[in-house]
């Protein structure tokens, strides 16, 4: 069987809320990652509170419907990112939230290595029938990727963002499960 | 147009009014045994509640409302004799961003096709636009609502998502849609 938590480039690792909570304040400093990340005012918080929250999350998320991981290089097993499942567990769909701290490694491969690894988990260990996320149109990095994983564009909800100055657009997109299983060319999955 | 005497709160039929913590649980209980409604309400799963529940799912929202700052709530009430026929809300308001979601629900079927729904709709609209001054709105609905669809598109709403098979029911799987409106489209609208 093959190894869930391995890619070409990244693994996938348990999250460790205070390792987590460190790195994160640096992240958090970078105002245009946390533009990316959601769509709240960009703002810092103490490593503390970040420590508390991210303990808080995970206690809830051995539940069923909450899947949290980290993102570390094979290379050299360093932490760059995180990824998070919410799953409806009623209606079979995932929702993904995924984030690259470290600038060094944007644009290289390291997130859409990720995000396979995302969509094998979510449709072959939580066997949902689909996986969603949204992300902003002024993230156009992020949109390239998530098509590569094989996401496509659902529809965009009109200038619901704003952001120095400006309305934007949120994006939503989703795969299905059987376009992941005919993205795997009759490989096994 | 309005003014700054418009009543925000009263419609033709219809008025919107703060939740009766002693009556209503009785009514809404009743919705929720109403498993048609329910399905086109909400996409949880269908679940009666008696009334001592929804009393305490009043007290919870209320304490949301006013720890959140971004939930507004309307028990929408029949103007002849006040009796309580359906809610209507704006939530997850993200004020810098000036967007919120809608969501209406007439309860009972004696009450539905009597314009009612379209009243409110007026009446939450104006409220979102003229009191809280979002840029827009947002609403989300079943593939199998038609009559939602409706009256979303009546008021100029615009379908922007289309999430393809989200949703499960009676073994198969259906769309889910995503209506915005701004306030540009809605100042320009007769209902307006």
């Amino acid at each position: 069987m093959r190894d869930l938590f391995r890619g070409e480039l990244v693994r996938l690792t348990a999250e460790d809320p205070e390792t987590r909570a460190k790195i994160e304040v640096h992240w958090q400093r970078d105002s245009e990652y946390r533009r990316f990340l959601d769509t709240e005012p960009a703002m810092v918080v103490s490593e503390k509170w970040l420590k508390d929250w991210f303990e808080k999350r995970n206690e809830e998320g051995y539940g069923p419907n909450r899947y949290v991981f980290s993102i570390r290089t094979l290379a050299e097993e360093r932490l760059i990112g995180f990824f998070s499942l919410w799953v409806d567990l009623v209606h079979s769909e995932a929702w993904v939230g995924i984030g690259i701290g470290e600038r060094a490694f944007w644009g290289k491969g390291y997130g859409t290595d990720a995000m396979r690894l995302c969509l094998r988990y979510a449709f072959t260990e939580l066997n949902v029938q689909r996986v969603s996320l949204g992300l902003m149109d002024y993230n156009p990095r992020a949109l390239r990727s998530y098509e590569k994983a094989g996401f496509r564009l659902e529809g965009r909800t009109r200038g619901d963002v704003q952001r120095a100055g400006k309305r934007h657009d949120s994006l939503w997109m989703g795969i299905l499960r059987e376009e992941w299983l005919a993205m795997q060319n009759g490989e096994k999955v | 147009m309005f003014d700054i005497q418009t009543q925000l709160f009263e419609g033709r039929d219809i008025r919107f009014g703060p939740i009766d913590h002693e009556k209503d649980p009785q009514v809404e209980s009743k919705w929720t045994h109403d498993s048609d409604f329910m399905r086109l309400y909400d996409i949880e799963p269908a679940r009666p509640l008696s009334p001592a529940m929804v009393k305490k799912k009043y007290e919870k929202l209320e304490k949301e409302i006013e720890e959140s700052k971004n939930l507004f709530y309307f028990a929408i009430r029949a103007r002849e004799d006040d009796r309580l026929i359906g809610k209507a809300i704006i939530s997850r308001i993200e004020w810098s961003n000036g967007n919120g979601w809608i969501e209406l629900g007439i309860g009972s079927a004696d009450d539905r096709r009597k314009g009612y729904g379209a009243q409110a709709l007026q009446m939450l609209l104006r409220f979102a636009f003229a009191e809280l001054n979002l840029y827009r709105v947002t609403a989300r609905v079943q593939e199998y609502n038609q009559a939602a669809i409706a009256l979303l598109k009546k008021f100029g709403f615009s379908e922007e998502v289309r999430r393809r098979q989200a949703l499960e029911r009676d073994d198969r799987r259906w769309d889910l849609l995503v209506f915005g409106l701004l306030k540009d489209e809605w100042v320009k609208q007769p209902q307006a």
